[in-house]
């Protein structure tokens, strides 16, 4: 892990003045100062990366943000903004010189509208708290990352958090309208609203996956979505990982859009079956959960073509859930994924990395082959529909140098993604995880751009620094080491 | 005309402190500020690059027509959901610019929603590229999305990525008489139900809905939601996007986006009602403080879509920034164009 703690240009906070000036603004118990009070923060869920913030301000209200935020503007004190710390790029790790700032306890439902369909939360607000408030009224919030029960909706606005029914429904980008967000300096800016859009930049795109850089998030509005009658799905099992593949292809050329469609290699309900009991077939090398929903009429007539495609495409066996506790078991295996891996590994490393989904069979055998390069097993749950992989590394911190080891896997899973044409993140984010990654997917003129965005919102680079965009520098320093895009990064790449 | 003709084209513009005007067709020459500058025609940057059916995008150069885009795309029984106007050979990189949707929209999601990537060329003739050809990308700020809708201010799209969809297996469109306001309560009722509506208009006391989807998803909310079938609905819903319908004839029309449950503004000159609700169109010599007061006082804003150059030259087309928002503004327009050469004022005259 690199070293993390650097100064921000260069300013040397001076903790007691910082505290002081904190308790003038803050009622005692918002903030904590304490190393045992701190502790719990020194991560988030990427618990590789770790680092004590000088102290964790936990306002309640947007004044207590906007004073907070002022005096680390004037003391040059770079800030964190943290919801849950659920995140698995790092991107809420606190900054040794900087404070977190918590939003915990923003976490008010502050209105559900049956008919506008909108709900106004605070960022605080867990995702599945959004969906429960509207389930009274036959409605929900799309977007269902697997922590939901966890993440709060202002880390998925920094994430641009997406789940297993984007590809129907969207991400966070699709679902959000409006949102409250104070800058570095405390001022108070109003971005989208009620309204389908609004006037000038559609900044609301682009302050949502900016993961903490550009604004700190106090309110937010949601869409909410009627919630279809029924859902089913089809479970079918292939000999092959590439035949799974085309199935996906073939289902979207058939003109479905399926409310969810995910992918599980053989490694991955090895580990999962035990664990759920879901009925996953263990001699295939891959299955397929392949989700409708609206009508019942809709959903007849989808599950019928979804079928038809699935058998020519040569799937060995094929079920179809009967029941929702039946759907539920079949989804169960696939959202236990991640605690399955957990179980059978003393630790995992989960990756992110988008491609095109044609790309799929090499990507895998690509993987194969790195399993033996660096002595490490690895399980892939896919969101197959839009080509989002989650390879699973599996390896043991307490053994010297295998964590080295899975970070290099994972470093070249992302480049071998951005080869593909795909994407080092789609949905996770870059945070301090994948920064080296982004100076393979992006060359130098976007990275300034990136910074010059940065800078038009925050020029102290206060928030959330050394995250998410990589100074040219450390592009350099990791260039050297490693050769950059355009210069035939896998020559080896057509023998998979 | 090549993307290097491009860069030398704003490079010299660059260096000369030249405004330029970027056309692609001039379709939506009425829309937005007064324009300025030398005319930087981008007709002649067209084609498709690269159109994956089962990847669900679509990359294309500026200048391509959109009609060209959705004839390869209907050979696959794909479609641009956002369905954006097409008026007079509208181009892909005027579509984006603009980011003007059509009447699919409230189910489907605006142009921004659909854009994967783009490559643009900014103020100082860099070629940037940003998202790419894969639905799920967080790696960076969204700058593609931020380009939707920046009408030229921040680049020249040199070509774009969209998401695209398929074609719905079935489509029917009911025809109910109602008032407006009988209108905007049963369209955010129905919008809350599980129902295959993917477009609604109102005018002069009639409402059209039209339902998308399986067709037996179709047959079933039809059933259940009565009103008259209309056989074939099809010339509705064209003449709607293209904006050839009467409700949008008149030389003076405010787009006017709102919560689609608002109540009726105060205002004269009604037009139509569209995506549940949420857009209204008004025609006539409306005041326009007024109408944006009303506007803002429902949660929404009013823009003078078409007028004749004697108003436009004495209203500002978009409703005007806080001050905080405009800087903002400005500072971004900065990073992307710090001569402020590309369509300036089209967005907002201060920039």
């Amino acid at each position: 892990m690199p070293p993390m703690s650097r100064s921000v240009a260069g300013i040397q906070p001076d903790r007691a003045t910082l505290v002081r000036r904190l308790k003038n603004i803050l009622p005692v118990h918002c903030l904590l100062v304490e190393d045992e009070d701190l502790r719990p923060y020194e991560c988030d869920g990427l618990t590789a990366y770790r680092e004590m913030p000088l102290a964790v301000c936990l306002p309640e209200n947007e004044g207590q943000v906007v004073d907070v935020l002022r005096t680390c503007h004037q003391l040059g004190v770079p800030v964190v903004a943290r919801g849950a710390g659920t995140g698995l790029s790092g991107g809420a790790m606190p900054h040794a010189e900087g404070v977190v700032l918590s939003l915990a306890r923003f976490n008010r439902i502050l209105k559900v509208d049956r008919d506008s369909r909108t709900a106004v939360v605070q960022p605080g607000v867990r995702n599945l708290a959004v969906s429960e408030a509207a389930a009274p009224f036959g409605l929900y919030y799309a977007p269902d990352p697997s922590s939901q029960i966890a993440c709060t909706l202002g880390g998925n606005v920094a994430e641009n958090s997406g789940g297993v029914h984007c590809l129907k429904y969207g991400l966070t980008v699709h679902n959000v309208l409006r949102i409250r967000m104070v800058s570095i300096e405390g001022e108070i800016f109003e971005i989208g609203s009620g309204a389908p859009d609004a006037p000038g930049y559609d900044l609301l795109a682009l302050c949502i996956g900016s993961e903490g850089l550009l604004g700190v998030v106090t309110e937010v509005t949601v869409k909410l979505v009627p919630k279809p009658e029924l859902a089913q799905v089809v479970m079918a099992s292939f000999d092959d990982v590439a035949q799974a593949g085309d199935a996906v292809a073939a289902i979207i050329a058939a003109g479905i859009i399926p409310a969810g469609l995910e992918m599980m290699d053989k490694p991955a309900t090895a580990a999962v079956e035990p664990f759920v009991k879901a009925g996953y077939d263990l001699d295939a090398a891959a299955i397929l959960l392949c989700e409708s929903d609206g009508t019942p009429e809709e959903v007849a007539e989808e599950i019928a073509r979804v079928r038809a495609v699935l058998t020519g495409c040569g799937a060995r066996d094929l079920r179809v859930s009967q029941s929702e506790v039946e759907r539920l078991r079949f989804w169960a295996g696939r959202k236990a994924a991640f605690p399955a891996v957990g179980r059978i590994t003393p630790d995992y490393y989960c990756m992110d990395g988008t491609i095109p989904r044609k790309r799929l069979a090499e990507m895998l055998a690509a993987i194969a082959a790195m399993e033996t390069k660096y002595g490490l097993r690895c399980a892939n749950v896919f969101h197959a529909g839009d080509g989002n992989l989650h390879p699973l590394i599996m390896y043991d911190m307490s053994k010297p140098g295998d964590w080295e080891k899975a970070e290099a896997f994972g470093a070249e899973i992302l480049e071998l993604s951005v080869a593909l044409g795909g994407s080092i993140t789609g949905e996770h984010g870059v945070g301090i995880e994948k920064i080296n990654q982004m100076c393979v997917q992006y060359a130098t003129p976007e990275l300034e751009t990136f910074h010059a965005v940065k800078a038009a919102f925050d020029d102290k680079r206060l928030l959330n620094p050394e995250k998410a965009i990589p100074s040219l520098h450390r592009c350099a320093e990791y260039g050297r080491m490693h050769v950059h895009r355009g210069e035939l990064k896998f020559p080896d790449l057509e023998r998979f | 005309m090549t993307l290097d003709e491009i860069v030398a084209a704003v490079r010299a513009a660059h260096a000369g402190h030249t405004p330029l005007r970027l056309r692609g067709a001039g379709s939506k020459d009425f829309y937005g500020g007064l324009l300025a500058g030398e005319v930087l025609d981008l007709s002649g940057h067209r084609g498709i690059v690269d159109y994956e059916p089962t990847e669900l995008y679509v990359t294309a150069k500026c200048g391509t027509p959109l009609t060209e885009i959705e004839a390869a795309l209907a050979e696959h029984g794909q479609m641009l959901a956002c369905e954006p106007p097409r008026f007079a050979g509208a181009t892909l990189g005027g579509c984006v610019a603009a980011g003007l949707s059509g009447p699919r929209r409230m189910q489907a999601g605006a142009v921004r929603d659909f854009v994967l990537g783009v490559k643009l060329v900014d103020g100082r003739g860099q070629v940037l590229n940003f998202g790419g050809q894969v639905m799920k990308n967080v790696a960076g700020y969204d700058v593609s999305r931020l380009i939707a809708g920046s009408l030229g201010t921040l680049g020249v799209i040199a070509e774009a990525t969209l998401k695209v969809l398929p074609k719905p297996v079935a489509e029917t469109t009911l025809e109910f008489a109602c008032a407006a306001d009988e209108a905007v309560r049963r369209l955010n009722d129905w919008g809350a139900q599980p129902l295959p509506v993917s477009a609604s208009f109102w005018h002069e006391g009639r409402l059209w809905l039209r339902l998308s989807g399986a067709a037996a998803a179709v047959d079933a909310a039809a059933r259940k939601l009565g009103g008259k079938a209309l056989a074939d609905a099809g010339c509705i819903w064209e003449d709607i996007r293209e904006q050839r319908h009467a409700a949008f004839v008149a030389p003076v029309l405010w787009r006017v986006a709102l919560p689609s449950t608002a109540p009726t503004l105060a205002v004269d000159g009604l037009q139509a009602i569209e995506w549940g609700g949420a857009l209204r169109w008004y025609a006539g010599e409306i005041d326009a403080a007024a109408i944006r007061a009303a506007a803002s006082a429902a949660g929404g804003h009013a823009t003078l879509y078409r007028a004749p150059e004697s108003l436009r030259c004495r209203v500002d087309p978009f409703t005007p920034l806080p001050p905080a928002l405009l800087a903002l503004h400005r500072r971004l327009k900065k990073v992307f164009d710090p001569a402020g050469i590309l369509n300036p004022g089209r967005l907002y005259a201060e920039f």
